[in-house]
């Protein structure tokens, strides 16, 4: 077990790396740079502050600085907010991703195995049919439809809930995100569960199980949903790789202070280091959770070995 | 029993014909063909039946409701009529999709289908470059890309094919690994046929039930990283439209033109709907021990 961590950690460092100069050298091949406004700044101005950001070397010495500045936890500091360094911008605005993140996956999953399970009780009847149609719905109807029409009828016609705003993560500001967020995860989560549960009332033990009179109920709880929800554990990184891509339209439209609504912004303003920042966190966030899934799955299933 | 049917000679039912028979016993998918069918036809010939062009500005009929001055499902802030830009987006949105799912397809059975026949080594390393790249977190490159080099279209073509291929491949490598045991590759082998020709004419065709799958559900994925670059602002530019702009445009005036955003979202969640519902009949009707 501590063998395969290693190597899967080491496996992650030149993953890293590669993430690492693909994103440097794309962002530097854009055009415009961070320091580009309305007003042209006078020549020699714009050569010292290129000098404070050891950006008049060439690039291969720059890349060179930033790979040591990445091997001592050092990301730099950031070209378009002043006194801030990267770091800072990624501890103030995680928080906000991470509670919206946590919330509609733990929403999703809640909503999703119970939907999942109550359709394959009742395979092909109405139930079925219904948790299927929301599940095929919940696929194709994007994150930036669902948005706005919650917004439209929740909160600006019915006025039940605030429009946008994160007011500190309050509850009422945190219900629209999350639910935005959550539906796409709850339709995939259902419907991976739905097949495996389907799957494993078929098998044998299960057959076993209701020979020697077990409650169904029983069965379901003890027996069933256990082998059947293994298939989601594996669902875990992908799982998070789409709720990144969701925070990102659903903090721009509900206008929350998170690391999503940075990233776009950043981006175009050539930021250079804070997206380096950004994707460099992501890329080894989705590593660990890949890491965490595959741990998980062979200690949940004892057939699986680690190699 | 008539004379006919016994003189005719017997045609054995291969297992594409039972697979076909199962596909059309499917009435949601056999529903979703016939509406994709129309909403095809409709943005290929669509453009030609609107009187209005996609990106005709029209000074006197802005914000119009449907069904007013012509334009049937009524116009936009600059009195652009909607029909025409969303049959033209939804042209867009469907170009999209296959070209990219195309390119995704190419690399992705090459990659795979390679990997898998020759194995060892080779499929040691192709397949770790597939696990690597499965970890990045794509959608910040992609949009990389297009901040470095502004949206064209083409780019977004090639930027989602190179992402989606991935999947593709995988699932391409685990059929040929099982494949390349079985006795027709061997005998092919016996004969004399070299690598590149088992895998062209042997591996690859028999590959086509899980792939013609996959390919249809990652059509509909395609147009949504699509609409999603849009909405974000740097997907297809105006005033060309694809599903993805119009919809981002309808969001932002939806107090003041609900229709703006109503339609769009429609029509893309109606055309997304019909791929995944082919996708599932065709994966029960190529594989029914799934069902």
């Amino acid at each position: 077990m501590l063998r395969y961590i290693g190597r899967r950690l080491l496996i992650a460092i030149p993953t890293l790396f590669l993430v690492i100069t693909a994103a440097f050298f794309m962002m530097r091949a854009a055009p415009g740079s961070p320091f580009d406004s309305d007003r042209k700044l006078l020549p020699e101005i714009e050569a010292n502050v290129l000098a404070k950001y050891g950006m008049n070397k060439p690039l291969g010495a720059q890349y060179l600085d930033y790979l040591a500045g990445v091997a001592r936890g050092d990301l730099g500091p950031s070209l378009k907010y002043r006194d801030k360094s990267v770091l800072d911008i990624l501890k103030e605005n995680y928080p906000v991703s991470l509670k919206l993140g946590l919330s509609a996956i733990a929403i999703a999953a809640l909503v999703g195995v119970s939907l999942g399970v109550m359709a394959a009780l009742r395979q092909n009847g109405t139930v079925d049919h219904a948790v299927m149609t929301v599940a095929i719905l919940g696929v194709c109807i994007p994150t930036f439809v669902t948005a706005p029409l919650l917004v439209l009828v929740i909160a600006s016609k019915l006025g039940w809930l605030p429009t946008a705003g994160w007011n500190d993560g309050a509850l009422a500001n945190l219900v629209l995100p999350v639910t935005v967020l959550a539906l796409p995860q709850i339709a995939i989560i259902s419907r991976l569960t739905r097949a495996g549960m389907i799957e494993v009332l078929r098998s044998n033990y299960i057959r076993t199980a209701r020979a020697k009179g077990l409650p169904e109920s029983l069965i379901v709880r003890k027996h069933a949903l256990r082998a059947a929800i293994l298939p989601l554990v594996s669902y875990l990184g992908p799982a998070c790789a789409g709720l990144i891509t969701g925070s990102l339209v659903v903090e721009k439209i509900f206008n929350l202070p998170g690391l999503g609504k940075f990233f776009v912004i950043s981006a175009l303003q050539r930021d250079y280091t804070v997206v380096m920042g950004m994707v460099i966190f992501y890329a080894a966030l989705i590593l660990l959770l890949n890491l965490i899934a595959d741990l998980l799955y062979a200690v949940l299933d004892p057939r699986v070995r680690l190699a | 029993m008539s004379e006919a049917t016994l003189s005719a000679p017997v045609k054995g039912r291969s297992l594409w014909d039972d697979a076909g028979r199962r596909l059309m016993r499917n009435r949601a998918a056999v529903a979703s063909m016939i509406v994709l069918a129309v909403l095809v036809l409709l943005a290929v010939a669509g453009p030609y039946l609107v009187p209005f062009a996609y990106d005709q500005v029209d000074k006197d009929d802005v914000w119009l409701p449907p069904l007013q001055a012509g334009h049937l499902l009524g116009s936009d802030a600059l009195g652009r009529d909607l029909t025409a830009r969303l049959l033209t987006g939804l042209r867009v949105s469907l170009a999209i999709g296959l070209v990219a799912t195309t390119v995704s397809l190419v690399i992705g059975v090459a990659w795979g289908a390679v990997a898998g026949y020759v194995g060892g080594k080779l499929d040691e390393v192709m397949m770790r470059a597939v696990d690597v790249l499965y970890s990045l977190p794509f959608i910040f490159f992609v949009i990389l890309l297009m901040v470095t080099f502004g949206s064209n279209i083409v780019l977004i073509f090639v930027a989602i094919g190179a992402v989606e291929w991935l999947t593709m491949s995988r699932i391409v490598r685990g059929q040929t690994l099982t494949l390349k045991n079985k006795e027709f590759v061997e005998a092919a082998r016996a004969a004399g046929l070299g690598r590149g020709a088992i895998i062209a004419r042997h591996i690859v065709p028999n590959l086509l039930g899980p792939v013609v799958v996959y390919v249809t559900l990652t059509i509909p994925a395609v147009i949504l990283a699509e609409s999603f670059l849009s909405f974000l602002g740097l997907g297809v530019q105006p005033p060309m439209a694809s599903l993805g702009t119009l919809i981002a445009g309808g969001a932002s005036d939806m107090e003041l033109a609900p229709w703006l955003l109503i339609f769009p979202s429609l029509v893309m969640v109606l055309t997304l709907m019909c791929f995944n519902f082919i996708g599932d009949g065709l994966r029960d009707a190529i594989d029914p021990k799934d069902r």
